[in-house]
C-alpha cells in the first residue's frame, strides 16, 4: 500500500478511537509532544502504561480475590489505573476506575468484582486498539511516510 | 551614558541567563513513573532543566533537606511541582517541609492532582503554594506556568528596556506583580467544585527564587547507592550547575 494510503488509513482509525470514546484529548497532548527529536515518545509512554495496567490488573484480581477484602488496598490500586489511564487519555478505562472506586467506598464486593471485569475488558480493548494503531504508523515509516496528526 | 547601559545590559544578561528562559530547573516529583516522563517531556520542550524524582523525600534529599542528602552547594532549582497524592510524603507535607526551609521557601512550589477538591486546593495554597494544576497536566498548563513565572522573550526584552533606562545602582530582580496575577489552573472538564478561583495574596507574586548564588565547584552526582529498581529510578537529568 502506499504512503497516502497508509496515512488516511491512519487517520481514519486514529478519528474513530476518539469518536468511539476510547481515547481523549490527553492521547493527543501526547502527540504532540512526539516530535523528530522524541519520535517514539507516544509509544514509550503507552507501553509503561501496558506494563504498569498489567500489574495492577494482576494485583486486583488478588486483592479481590482475598477472604476478607482489604477495599482501602483495592481502592489505591484503581486511584493509580485511573491516574495512569487518565495520563495517557484512555477515557474509558479511567471511567472504568471512577465506577470501581465508588463501590469500593460502598464496600461492595459483588460489584468490585464485576467492575474488575469491565475494566479487564475495557483496558484489553484499548489495548489492542492502540497496538493496531502503532502498527499503521510503523508501516507509515516503513513506506517512508511521516505520520499525520489529525487536526483538531 | 553608552557606559551604563552596556553595564545594566552586562547585569541583565547575567540575572537573565542565570535565572530565566533557557536555565529554568524544575524539580518535578510524582510516584508514578507515566506521569514523570510525561511532566518532564512538558517540561523539556518548554525548554526547562528537568529533574525527576519519585517521592517526597527523594525531592528533599536532592534539596539537601534531608539527612542522607546530596545536596550540593549552589544548587539552583526555579520551580518544585510535585503530585499531592503520593505514599509515604504528600505533596502537601513536601510543600509545608519546602516553605520551612530557609534556602528553598522562596522556590515556587506548584501542586498537580487528579483530584479537584476545593478544599484540598485551599489547604495548599494557604500553606505557599504557587499554583494547583488538575491532573493530567497538558502542555498549555506548563506554557503557562512558565510564562507567568519566568517571563517570555518580550517580557525580558521590556524589562531590559526598562533598567536601561534606570540607573545601575537601581537595577533589581524583576518585579512580576506588574504582570497580572496568576489564575489558578483549574481544568474545564472537572471544574464542577469550583466557582470562583481561590484568592491568591501579593505574597505569591514572583520574587525571583532565593537560591544560593551559583558556585562553580563542580559536585559528584547522585551516590549509585540512591539509585533502587529500574521502575523507580532517581532520574537525574541534565544536571548541569552554570
Amino acid at each position: 500500500m502506499e504512503v497516502g494510503q497508509l496515512q488516511r488509513r491512519f487517520l481514519e482509525y486514529t478519528a474513530s478511537l476518539f469518536n468511539q470514546g476510547l481515547l481523549d484529548a490527553q492521547f493527543q497532548q501526547l502527540q504532540q509532544l512526539q516530535d523528530e527529536s522524541n519520535p517514539d515518545f507516544v509509544v514509550e509512554v503507552v507501553s509503561l502504561f501496558f506494563e504498569d495496567s498489567e500489574k495492577l490488573l494482576n494485583d486486583l484480581t488478588i486483592a479481590i480475590g482475598q477472604q476478607t477484602v482489604d477495599f482501602k488496598k483495592v481502592d489505591a490500586y484503581v486511584h493509580q489505573f485511573k491516574g495512569s489511564s487518565s495520563s495517557i487519555g484512555a477515557q474509558r478505562v479511567r471511567n472504568a476506575c471512577i465506577a470501581f472506586r465508588s463501590f469500593c467506598e460502598e464496600q461492595n464486593t459483588e460489584a468490585c468484582m464485576r467492575c474488575l471485569l469491565q475494566l479487564k475488558q475495557e483496558y484489553s480493548l484499548v489495548k489492542d486498539k492502540l497496538q493496531d494503531l502503532f502498527r499503521l504508523e510503523q508501516q507509515i515509516v516503513e513506506a517512508g511516510g511521516a505520520i499525520p496528526m489529525l487536526e483538531y | 551614558m553608552a557606559r551604563s547601559d552596556v553595564f545594566s545590559r552586562k547585569r541583565w544578561s547575567e540575572k537573565t541567563s542565570n535565572n530565566f528562559g533557557h536555565d529554568v530547573h524544575v524539580l518535578a516529583v510524582d510516584d508514578s513513573l507515566i506521569d514523570r516522563k510525561v511532566i518532564e517531556r512538558l517540561l523539556k520542550i518548554t525548554s526547562c532543566k528537568v529533574t525527576a524524582v519519585d517521592s517526597g523525600i527523594r525531592a528533599l534529599q536532592y534539596l539537601g533537606l534531608e539527612k542522607n542528602s546530596v545536596g550540593f552547594d549552589g544548587l539552583k532549582i526555579d520551580m518544585i511541582i510535585t503530585d499531592y497524592c503520593m505514599p509515604g510524603m504528600t505533596g502537601y507535607e513536601l510543600l509545608k517541609k519546602i516553605k520551612g526551609s530557609s534556602t528553598f521557601r522562596e522556590v515556587p512550589v506548584v501542586i498537580m492532582s487528579s483530584e479537584n477538591v476545593l478544599a484540598r486546593i485551599d489547604r495548599c495554597l494557604e500553606e505557599g503554594a504557587e499554583d494547583f494544576i488538575v491532573k493530567p497536566v497538558k502542555l498549555s498548563d506548563v506554557k503557562r506556568l512558565k510564562d507567568y513565572m519566568f517571563g517570555d522573550e518580550k517580557q525580558e526584552t521590556n524589562k531590559r528596556k526598562l533598567s536601561e533606562m534606570s540607573s545601575e545602582s537601581d537595577i533589581t530582580e524583576p518585579d512580576y506583580s506588574a504582570s497580572p496575577s496568576p489564575p489558578t489552573s483549574i481544568s474545564e472538564s472537572s471544574a464542577e467544585s469550583l466557582s470562583s478561583s481561590p484568592s491568591l495574596d501579593s505574597s505569591t507574586t514572583l520574587s525571583s527564587p532565593a537560591s544560593p548564588h551559583l558556585s562553580t565547584t563542580s559536585s559528584p552526582p547522585c551516590s549509585p547507592s540512591l539509585l533502587t529498581s529500574p521502575t523507580r529510578r532517581l532520574k537525574m537529568t541534565n544536571l548541569e550547575l552554570d
